[in-house]
């Protein structure tokens, strides 16, 4: 009898104790996730927003990183960017000042959202290409045998690899041998490579969810494979490779390992745009906020001026990723409403 | 009496018929299946099948699961090449006097010309317009009014226009079961097939609906070859002209349907009509 109720209650201890144990895990999580949130969201949108209208500081989202200049006159301390300093400099021709400087906070970031969304963009395509191609090869006409086990078992570890690993692939193969420099190019094939074993995976994963019956009866009424793919089952397998890629660009678009040494410049004068020949868009580095946010935050010595540009470019992040996944997400839910079986 | 396996019955049809019938080309076979042995992988399910399907007539495959007879079925318009392992072992399937599975013929054609019902209604998350376009439009076939008229045209055939007209941008998946099944008949019809495969096309519906596909496929003999699988072996007495009984991977029996039905030749088709096993 005692050694029943002693075993129950220890059960009961154990069960109580467990309880507490996973309730509080959860919690760590959530505080965890509640505090990053906060603090880039408090301390950012000090950066982002402005207390004037538009209430929106738009010179931090449409100018490039300048210097800050830092310094006293007549009992004022002035804090004013590389352009405002010039034309301080010049309203006050007989003023001797010596200001001192804080890398990159001031002005804006750009340039750096700019990069990001051309990085994103290029990257995605090349990923969305190749990768559904290799998924509609693999799950539509390979047939099942040892060299397909293979193929299947090296993608699987492609996606294994640390990120940084691909950035000394990319710059190794892409930026020296190819010769392509540190540019967009080698930018989006590495962050393309990268990517793409999830990809592939996930859209193999849509492909086989279509139900063979689909596509039985297309080849029955005289339809060619491919005929059948492109019009009765890559439609229905769309939703599920859309919502792999969300998850694909908010990588892309966070990763800064692959992009140091193939495609990220720590500060860029012109603009992508500002190019004098065509050809040279793909050739050309640009600015990206990852690496941006790396390049403020260690790069440069920290000091109270520096905060703002950090917090501020976290936030626009933060923000920039969240409007991509929301954009996928309707994308997917209009595509998905679309069909029903 | 004479054991009508040794017999083709096609042969023996035109006999007794007499030579001016009305239906001169039920004496044609479109289908001349040869010693045929198929096997999945090592597993060999059809051993040595000889069997013709007589032209513009019903002939319906029964038999216990498992007896090959839908394997047999997806022979005929080469739906096993879908399957990795599926290999002809030996044998050959003629339609219309060409092999079917000699190198470089063209699957798609045939295809085209074998249309199939599946067991499972399969409409395609389309509206049923789409659905029955779609074969005409892979088809290369642009001109919205031949769509339309083949629309409607298929539609009539399949006994299900009057029920859909007013409604045919919505989705086929919004009709009932016994509707879905007769538009993929019609889909299959839209691209104007010589053979109709059906593959248990009733296993799914209930007694009405079957009933309305079956006298649907009584209809589509006069102008279709139509080859049936079915369970319900009522259903292949009431449809059938020919019954082909397989079991075991093994052509037991084929004669007319009459024939077996009232007076099998052979001991196993009896017990299985009978009930007695299966």
């Amino acid at each position: 009898m005692t050694t029943i109720s002693s075993h129950a209650r220890r059960a009961r201890a154990i069960e109580r104790g467990l309880f507490w144990v996973f309730r509080l895990a959860t919690y760590f999580v959530l505080a965890c996730a509640t505090y990053i949130f906060l603090d880039i969201g408090i301390k950012g949108s000090r950066t982002v927003f402005t207390t004037t209208p538009p209430f929106l500081n738009v010179p931090f989202l449409t100018e490039p990183p300048q210097t800050l200049y830092v310094f006293d006159y007549e009992g004022r301390k002035l804090t004013l960017s590389d352009r405002q300093f010039r034309d301080w400099q010049a309203a006050n021709p007989q003023a001797v000042v010596e200001p001192a400087t804080v890398a990159y906070s001031a002005g804006g970031i750009w340039p750096c959202i700019v990069g990001t969304a051309l990085l994103v963009i290029g990257s995605m395509a090349l990923a969305l290409g190749i990768g559904i191609s290799s998924a509609i090869y693999l799950s539509e006409y390979s047939r099942n045998g040892r060299l397909i086990r293979l193929v299947r078992i090296a993608i699987l570890n492609l996606a294994g690899v640390p990120s940084i690993v691909f950035g000394l692939f990319g710059f190794g193969l892409f930026v020296i041998f190819f010769g392509w420099n540190v540019s967009l190019l080698a930018g989006w094939f590495t962050l393309g490579l990268m990517i793409l074993p999830a990809i592939i995976t996930a859209s193999e994963e849509s492909l086989r969810a279509v139900p063979q019956g689909l596509r039985e009866g297309s080849l029955a009424l005289g339809a060619t494979k491919w005929q059948t793919i492109r019009k009765n089952v890559l439609p229905y397998a769309l939703p599920g490779i859309l919502t792999s890629s969300i998850l694909g660009i908010a990588r892309v678009a966070g990763e800064t390992a692959p992009i140091m040494f193939t495609a990220a410049y720590a500060m860029r004068d012109e603009m992508p745009w500002q190019i004098s020949r065509l050809s040279d868009f793909v050739f050309q580095g640009v600015m990206a906020l990852p690496y941006h946010i790396y390049v403020v935050s260690s790069k440069i010595p920290q000091n109270e001026y520096t905060e703002r540009v950090q917090y501020g470019a976290a936030f626009i992040f933060l923000g920039l990723v969240m409007l991509i996944a929301l954009t996928s997400i309707l994308l997917r839910e209009r595509t998905r409403s679309r069909l029903s079986w | 009496m004479v054991s009508l396996i040794e017999m083709p019955p096609t042969a023996s049809t035109p006999a007794l018929r007499g030579a001016p019938t009305p239906e001169p080309i039920a004496a044609e076979n479109m289908i001349e299946i040869q010693e045929l042995d198929f096997a999945y992988g090592t597993n060999q399910v059809l051993h040595d099948i000889t069997l013709s399907v007589p032209s513009r007539a019903v002939t319906a495959f029964i038999g216990p699961s498992g007896c090959g007879k839908t394997t047999l079925l997806r022979c005929l318009n080469r739906m096993n090449d879908l399957v990795d392992s599926a290999q002809i072992l030996c044998g050959s399937i003629r339609i219309q006097g060409i092999d079917i599975n000699a190198p470089g013929l063209d699957v798609v054609d045939l295809r085209r010309r074998v249309g199939m019902v599946f067991q499972k209604s399969n409409p395609f998350p389309k509206s049923i317009y789409d659905n029955i376009a779609y074969g005409l439009r892979i088809a290369g076939i642009t001109k919205r009014a031949l769509i339309d008229e083949a629309v409607e045209k298929s539609l009539r055939s399949a006994a299900l226009w009057d029920e859909v007209k007013d409604r045919l941008n919505v989705s086929g998946y919004g009709l009932s079961g016994g509707q879905q099944q007769r538009l993929c008949i019609a889909r299959a019809l839209a691209v104007e097939p010589e053979i109709v495969l059906m593959d248990e096309p009733c296993s799914a519906l209930d007694p009405i609906a079957t009933a309305k596909v079956e006298e649907l496929i009584r209809q589509l003999k006069t102008r279709y070859t139509i080859v049936i699988v079915t369970h319900n072996m009522q259903q292949a007495g009431r449809v059938s002209d020919h019954t082909a009984f397989f079991y075991l991977g093994r052509l037991i029996e084929f004669a007319d349907t009459r024939k077996i039905f009232s007076n099998p030749a052979q001991k196993q088709t009896e017990d299985y009509i009978t009930g007695r096993f299966g």
